[in-house]
């Protein structure tokens, strides 16, 4: 593959990237409660990271770098699930009670069954 | 045994990807670090057929990748509710945990948060309870499809044990 190509694919992931990370940022803000907004900083978690490590691994080319990237990458997405479970864990049981819509079920039912035997 | 020689190959390999210096004084530093991580690692009784990535067979990156294209899926999703924040509808959904292996069990939870649109809230050994953003993303998750795709990718593990 030309340079120029290279260059205009890895380019283009980080402008998604950077894209997503602004549109992750922006529904932390535009979400209603907390439970919400955790979606919003997913975005920046995952599809964001993504992006953009792949698009900086283009421009490494075949090298360590390239392996140090991905291990950033994987080092990145196995933990930012773990926190955010345990941020709306502790929330859940701190009696933070999130917004729901009118046609499903409230927490309470869900609550009893999560908090047995765990 | 076979879970020690695996770690240590396994930190040999990261070690010299992360190192790229490959002078004898310093691969003999090398060496000593990893043997005091296996033994620090055996003191603590942390090695043991959980912790052995090499459990996971060729059915690990074809789950990696089924898993990519999920979780840009549900970015665009998500990314478009952003924009129009009036239509979300928030709800919590209870849903069975099909999987033996409490592996199994953390790979669903992560990769349900994983995917933007559901966070896992609640898990334990027969029920994950999980916040979903609107009636889409409550439904993927309730189609049972990632559950299934989990399955699939335990099954590999079994037979090698």
């Amino acid at each position: 593959m030309p340079d120029w190509l290279l260059d205009v694919f890895s380019g283009a992931l980080l402008l998604i990237g950077g894209g997503f990370g602004v549109i992750g940022g922006l529904g932390l803000f535009r979400f209603p409660d907390f439970y919400t907004r955790l979606h919003g900083a997913g975005i920046t978690d995952t599809l964001c990271a993504i992006c953009i490590v792949f698009g900086l691994a283009l421009q490494s080319g075949l090298s360590l770098l390239t392996i140090k990237l991905l291990l950033i990458l994987l080092f990145l997405l196995f933990p930012a699930p773990t926190a955010t479970h345990a941020l709306s864990r502790a929330a859940m049981f701190d009696g933070v009670e999130p917004e729901l819509a009118e046609d499903s079920e409230s927490l309470v039912e869900h609550r009893r069954e999560s908090s047995s035997n765990t | 045994m076979r879970d020690t020689f695996f770690l240590s190959l396994l930190l040999a390999a990261l070690w010299l990807a992360i190192s790229g210096v490959y002078k004898p004084v310093i691969l003999m530093l090398g060496g000593a670090s990893l043997l005091l991580v296996v033994w620090l690692s055996l003191r603590m009784k942390i090695v043991g057929e959980e912790h052995n990535p090499t459990v996971f067979s060729w059915r690990l990156p074809l789950f990696w990748l089924w898993a990519l294209v999920q979780i840009i899926q549900s970015n665009l999703h998500v990314a478009r509710l952003v924009f129009s924040p009036q239509k979300i509808s928030p709800r919590i959904v209870t849903v069975p945990v099909p999987m033996k292996s409490s592996l199994g069990k953390v790979v669903f939870g992560n990769t349900c948060t994983l995917t933007p649109g559901t966070v896992t809230i609640g898990l334990n050994r027969e029920k994950l309870v999980a916040h979903a953003l609107d009636r889409q993303s409550a439904r993927a998750l309730v189609s049972g499809q990632l559950a299934a795709k989990i399955v699939w990718l335990e099954g590999s593990t079994e037979k090698t044990q």
